[in-house]
């Protein structure tokens, strides 16, 4: 009940500060926390990098495995993206199946990378119709202070562009090889509070946000995903806005996902 | 968007600038709503969109199942969507899977934007779609009948939620996709509009779009979602309009 109370108390502050402008960390609405990549962060994982937008930690590992192709698309590989919301990174997380809020991060990452052509899939095929490489994406949420899908996207995509196949361990090629990446999509979430659209939530701003805005962009200026979120609306301009903003600050995040700080 | 290994592309836009099923790019498929279709749920729409047919219930406010979910100030808005097993080509295996939890996730978001859920603290408003036949669209088109049968249940809203996906085929913005365009287009993107404060409620999109298609297709999809509100209302009219001729003809 305290709990409940400080959080709607702190709700009404940071509406009232995002009216002048302001927000509860000093951020400006347009501003995203310091953002850190360090890839291959676990070593037993084909590719990992653990991303950090300010207090909140994702880490994604990648596993190749050999597999079948599915029926209907024989010439190509398979991408698998699953996120863990564990209940070591916030009290509000129960352990169990996945619910709609981890799904939603898995599926919302998922298909930024699809749309993006980010792996190009069919360089994946060893026999068509019969052997392809399996590329699982795990995104393990550590620290969950808000704004969860920028940090798995980012972490995501770089564990991509820092793995390796190992052609070698399943005997399929002499040496192992990088996967590379065709295109690097990123994401870029905003939520309203009132009339302000700030970038980067942080949980309790996500907890005061009247709806959250998700953009995915590519290298080449694209938008390749959008998602909205959370009760709230926005209108065509507003959404305008946002895809403006999130082009600029997506081509900051590609930089980070080779590695580095920004 | 499903592109790869794909089969043999379709021509998506002729020469004269048609889609596959002649309509133009800016042309909706024929759409006819239902509003109270059923009897035991306290509000229902179906709706039958080009090749798609969907059913919508509403039940509550009612006693919220979990309990635990149960909120002191406000009624809690949990919507279901769910693809029949024999509403695709191949068959769909039954149950939840991670697509529908995820859009009748982001369709009760949309709904709790509109329903003016203080008015019924500690209840639960019950939204159920059954997607019976699939060709495209089949979120919207849940949108569409769920927000009809809101209004049926009389819950009271903002607004209703007219909802059309606008996409592109042939490197042209184009409403309403249907399978071929979504299976074989460049892009996907789902909204549904409160027409009063011209806002969006649901918006999804995936593909590729440049911000200035992406614009135009905002535009398109309001647009669209505009004449579709027009059907919405006739059908909750046509509803309760008596029939003068045949009094116990039923």
């Amino acid at each position: 009940m305290t709990a409940e109370v400080t959080a709607e108390i702190r709700t009404a502050h940071i509406l009232d500060l995002a009216g002048e402008g302001k927000r509860l960390d000093g951020r400006g609405p347009d501003e995203y926390r310091h953002i850190e990549v360090e890839p291959g962060f676990v070593t037993t994982a084909d590719g990992s990098a653990l991303v950090r937008i300010g207090d909140t930690a994702v880490l994604a590992g990648v596993k190749l495995e050999l597999g079948k192709p599915f029926p209907d698309t024989p010439n190509a590989g398979v991408l698998t993206t699953n996120a863990e919301l564990i209940p070591l990174s916030s009290p509000v997380f129960e352990p169990g199946p996945p619910q709609p809020g981890a799904i939603e991060v898995s599926r919302v990452v998922d298909r930024a990378i699809r749309a993006a052509e980010a792996i190009d899939l069919t360089r994946l095929c060893v026999t068509p119709g019969e052997k392809t490489w399996v590329c699982y994406v795990d995104l393990h949420v550590l620290d969950h202070s808000g704004n969860l899908i920028d940090a798995a996207m980012l972490a995501g995509v770089s564990a991509l562009a820092h793995a390796t196949v190992p052609a070698k361990r399943f005997g399929v090629a002499e040496a192992d090889y990088p996967l590379d990446l065709q295109h690097v999509p990123v994401e870029c979430t905003f939520v309203r509070l009132g009339d302000a659209l700030v970038v980067d939530p942080t949980f309790s701003e996500e907890q005061a946000a009247q709806g959250r805005v998700t953009i995915a962009t590519d290298e080449t200026g694209r938008v390749v995903a959008m998602q909205k979120g959370l009760v709230g609306a926005f209108s065509p301009d507003d959404v305008r806005e946002m895809v403006r903003r999130a082009l600029v600050h997506g081509d900051r995040m590609r930089i980070a996902a080779r590695g580095g700080t920004t | 968007m499903g592109s790869v290994g794909a089969k043999e592309v379709p021509v998506l836009l002729s020469p004269e600038g048609l889609r596959i099923d002649g309509r133009r790019l800016d042309e909706l498929r024929p759409l006819r709503i239902q509003a109270g279709p059923l009897h035991q749920a306290d509000g229902s729409a179906f709706v039958e969109w080009g090749a798609n047919k969907v059913m919508a219930a509403v039940y509550g406010p009612r006693e919220v199942h979990p309990r635990h979910l149960q909120q002191n100030n406000k009624a809690i808005i949990q919507c279901k969507y769910n693809m029949a097993a024999f509403s695709v080509d191949e068959r769909k295996r039954p149950g939840l899977d991670r697509r529908s939890q995820e859009i009748s996730k982001v369709i009760a978001e949309a709904f709790e934007s509109v329903v003016f859920a203080e008015e019924f603290p500690r209840t639960s408003i019950d939204v159920y779609i059954e997607v019976l036949q699939a060709n495209a669209g089949t979120r919207c088109a849940g949108v569409v009948a769920a927000s009809v049968a809101l209004a049926d249940a009389g819950i009271p809203m903002v607004d209703l939620v007219p909802s059309v996906a606008v996409g592109k085929i042939a490197g042209q913005i184009a409403l309403d996709l249907k399978k071929e365009e979504d299976n074989f287009g460049e892009a996907d993107l789902p909204m549904a509009l409160v027409p009063q404060s011209g806002r969006l409620v649901l918006m999804q999109m995936e593909g590729h779009m440049t911000p200035e298609e992406l614009s135009r297709a905002l535009d398109l999809g309001v647009v669209g979602c505009k004449s579709i509100y027009e059907k919405m209302k006739q059908a909750l009219r046509d509803r309760y309009t008596v029939d003068a001729v045949a009094p116990g003809a039923a």
